[in-house]
């Protein structure tokens, strides 16, 4: 709605004074005992610094923020209603394009190593945001398709990335030998986690999925004899193409991949194959989620996200239709997790906590649930932007957090929603009505 | 047996604790169906402002037990009050009528974002305070081995419950109980009669930060440290506290806290202390397979 412009909104100043008022009251309370007084350390115990300057600066400025918002505001009318606005314009116009706009998404993404101004930096930043698209894309099955709210799938990306690990530092396999083995096991844990608790109603199940999250982090810290506990797994091999490793002096009777074909040694060349290797992984599985949601198991899951009662009635077992959701996803992880491992060389407990989970699971809701570019652009603005950011260092995610509020305030169904179901039974004749 | 006594006292204060943070995750569950995954941040808060309360009376030479610890409580219960209203009318109010995961969302974002505002006004390190009350009785002696019961852990209990009482009584004799009862049934229909629904609702995040607020305290004089990261476990476990007397229960709550606070003294002092919080965990899982509507909860019908 649009307010008309012939009748200038009439501004009560007090009335935004006063809530500009209240507004700093509250902030001066919120800041006062934790900004204002620090504790510092001291010989004799705590000590305490006072910093009322600090807290004076905030309320002035959240003061005159909010009057200035309001002020905003008032003067456009009213407040913009959630959901409506430029995005939801821009986006019915895209629309239609959408798949020319995949597709040259993914050409910019195959060419991104060979641009001009990509360096060494660029493509390292790119992959770790190809991880987390893919393991956007991978969650995106069980949040966004089957409406499973998982906060523990960092669990999953850990049994991959220690599959990985382990069975390469005590066996001596090699990478692709042990990709499919790091998804298997990861699908496994994903059935026994699911097994019990997929009877639960949604936030049971995301509570029990923390949980699990944290267990398995657990276990990896103190389970010494085979995960080696807090010093973590080193010496990672790193993955060879097709048999020839990137490494500037190969052991006797091994071709390196530069001798192979001829070209002098860089650094870079592992570095883009890793970018490359993630590119096709994340492919793969975007490739996989689009068909299966064909496939009548795709469409029970989505069935099953509308309705669960319907579905029952309908025939479709519950249980085992969230399984195999729940293992598909879980199964992305673990590949994801096997690269992650190949691609640092070293993991540890520390890298699969919580805000892990948090992170992708807030990738897959702030793109829109179900949504595959949502989840590209979520990932792009969640992990890129952070890692621009990082003159902020310090203030990184506490920015983060508060990014998280106010983009789901904005958009509560995420960027770009897709609850559109893929099959209809009458087709209808235009899109756009709903 | 002297052993098993001390870790029974020990289980007991710390199930005390759980079950008081569990009160704010009940309610606020009970009223707007929403897990309150802040709600651990707030206790953490609440044991921040202990410290620094504790710390600024010491500067200021209060130093006589009873009035330093009525003026910490109070003034933490105040500020902790103010954060869970921010937080309700931050990343709950403007949710309110939006899909089920996006306040779910919010609340992560508040929680991380409550966690590194701590952490860089106050610093990373684990902060220590003095011991404020020491000493204890003997209960009994075996063998040399002493059972000892302090008193900070009389004051955690009777404290506990007597804001038990007190809760209770205002759940279900004052206006604003019954406005909150109301609001749990039937949120629409509770409005229709004149219950102003957002005020109820606030308050009852209000009621839940105090309640965690004087967790928080209580915390802080019973094992003198506290991080800013504290908040997170004690919620989930809070939480599994919550599931494991039945969501939505009061007194089911406060029973769950204990139990999960025995569970997890006789774990550590029977079985490993590295495997305690999956003890936790696993309890949690088994109650929802088996009991999925808690120890005291009833039993939800879905209804089409």
């Amino acid at each position: 709605m649009v307010a008309n412009p012939n009748t200038a909104p009439r501004i009560d100043i007090a009335a935004l004074l006063k809530d500009a008022a209240l507004t700093a009251a509250v902030a001066f309370a919120l800041a006062l005992p934790l900004i204002g007084f620090r504790t510092v350390d001291d010989p004799a115990g705590l000590g305490i610094e006072t910093r009322f300057d600090w807290v004076a600066t905030g309320v002035g400025a959240v003061f005159l923020g909010r009057l200035l918002l309001s002020w905003l505001f008032a003067l456009r009318g009213q407040r913009p209603a959630v959901g409506s606005g430029w995005l939801a314009h821009a986006r019915a116009q895209l629309d239609p394009h959408m798949k020319w706009i995949a597709l040259a998404g993914m050409l910019f993404a195959f060419l991104l190593p060979f641009l001009p101004f990509s360096s060494r930096y660029t493509i390292d930043i790119a992959t770790t945001v190809l991880i987390y698209v893919m393991l956007g894309w991978g969650l995106n099955v069980v949040v966004g398709l089957a409406g499973l709210l998982d906060l523990g799938y960092v669990a999953f990306y850990a049994v991959g990335a220690y599959s990985y690990a382990l069975l390469a530092v005590t066996f001596n396999l090699s990478f692709w030998e042990c990709l499919p083995l790091a998804g298997l096991f990861a699908a496994f844990f994903g059935i026994l986690l699911g097994f019990p608790v997929l009877r639960l109603r949604g936030d049971y199940l995301a509570i029990v999925t923390l949980g699990f999250g944290e267990m398995i982090r657990i276990i990896l810290l103190n389970w010494v004899p085979v995960t080696r506990g807090p010093d973590g797994v080193s010496g990672i091999p790193r993955p060879s193409f097709f048999g020839l490793p990137f490494t500037a002096n190969p052991p006797e009777g091994v071709t390196a991949f530069h001798e192979f074909f001829g070209i002098a040694y860089a650094g870079s060349h592992r570095v883009t194959f890793l970018y490359f290797l993630i590119l096709l992984l994340a492919l793969i599985t975007n490739l996989f989620t689009l068909r299966i949601r064909r496939l009548p198991v795709g469409r029970a899951w989505e069935a099953l996200r509308e309705d669960e009662i319907a579905c029952r009635a309908l025939g479709i077992n519950p249980t085992n239709t969230k399984l195999t959701a729940f293992a598909i996803g879980a199964m992305f992880g673990g590949f994801a997790g096997a690269f992650f491992a190949t691609r640092q060389g070293f993991i540890s407990p520390e890298s699969f906590t919580f805000i892990e989970s948090a992170t992708i699971l807030a990738i897959v809701v702030l793109g829109g649930m179900g949504s595959q570019i949502g989840v590209v652009i979520a990932a792009v603005l969640l992990i890129l932007l952070p890692e621009l950011g990082r003159e902020l260092a310090e203030f990184r995610m506490l920015l983060f957090g508060a990014a998280m509020v106010l983009i789901m305030a904005w958009r509560p169904r995420g960027l770009l929603a897709h609850r559109e179901p893929s099959m209809r039974l009458h087709s209808r004749n235009h899109r756009g009505e709903s | 047996m002297g052993y098993f006594l001390q870790q029974l006292i020990n289980g007991l204060t710390l199930g005390m604790i759980y079950g008081l943070i569990a009160l704010g995750y009940t309610m606020v569950y009970g009223i707007i169906g929403m897990i309150n995954f802040a709600h651990g941040e707030i206790y953490m808060i609440g044991a921040f402002l202990a410290v620094i309360g504790f710390t600024v009376l010491g500067l200021l030479g209060i130093s006589y037990v009873p009035v330093a610890l009525l003026i910490v409580l109070f003034t933490a219960m105040l500020f902790t009050a103010v954060y869970g209203w921010t937080l309700e009318r931050v990343a709950y109010r403007p949710l309110r009528s939006a899909p089920r995961l996006a306040p779910l969302i919010s609340a992560i974002g508040a929680s991380i974002f409550f966690q590194n505002y701590v952490q860089l006004a106050q610093g990373a390190r684990v902060k220590p305070i003095a011991p404020v009350i020491s000493g204890g009785y003997t209960v009994f002696e075996e063998g040399g081995f002493t059972v000892q019961l302090s008193y900070v852990q009389i004051l955690i209990w009777l404290l506990t419950l007597a804001l038990m009482v007190a809760f209770a009584l205002l759940i279900q004799r004052t206006s604003l109980g019954r406005a909150q009862r109301a609001c749990e049934q039937d949120r629409a229909m509770a409005s229709l009669v004149g219950i102003d629904v957002n005020r109820t609702i606030s308050l009852t995040f209000v009621i839940g930060a105090t309640l965690a607020a004087v967790a928080g305290v209580m915390v802080t004089l019973y094992y003198g440290v506290v991080d800013f990261y504290i908040g997170f476990l004690a919620g989930i476990k809070a939480f599994t506290a919550a599931v494991l007397g039945g969501i939505g229960s009061l007194p089911g709550a406060m029973l769950g806290g204990l139990i999960l606070g025995l569970v997890e003294a006789f774990w550590s002092a029977y079985f490993s202390v590295e495997y305690k919080d999956v003890a936790a965990f696993t309890i949690l899982v088994l109650v929802l397979i088996f009991k999925p509507s808690g120890l005291l909860g009833r039993p939800e019908v879905e209804k089409v």
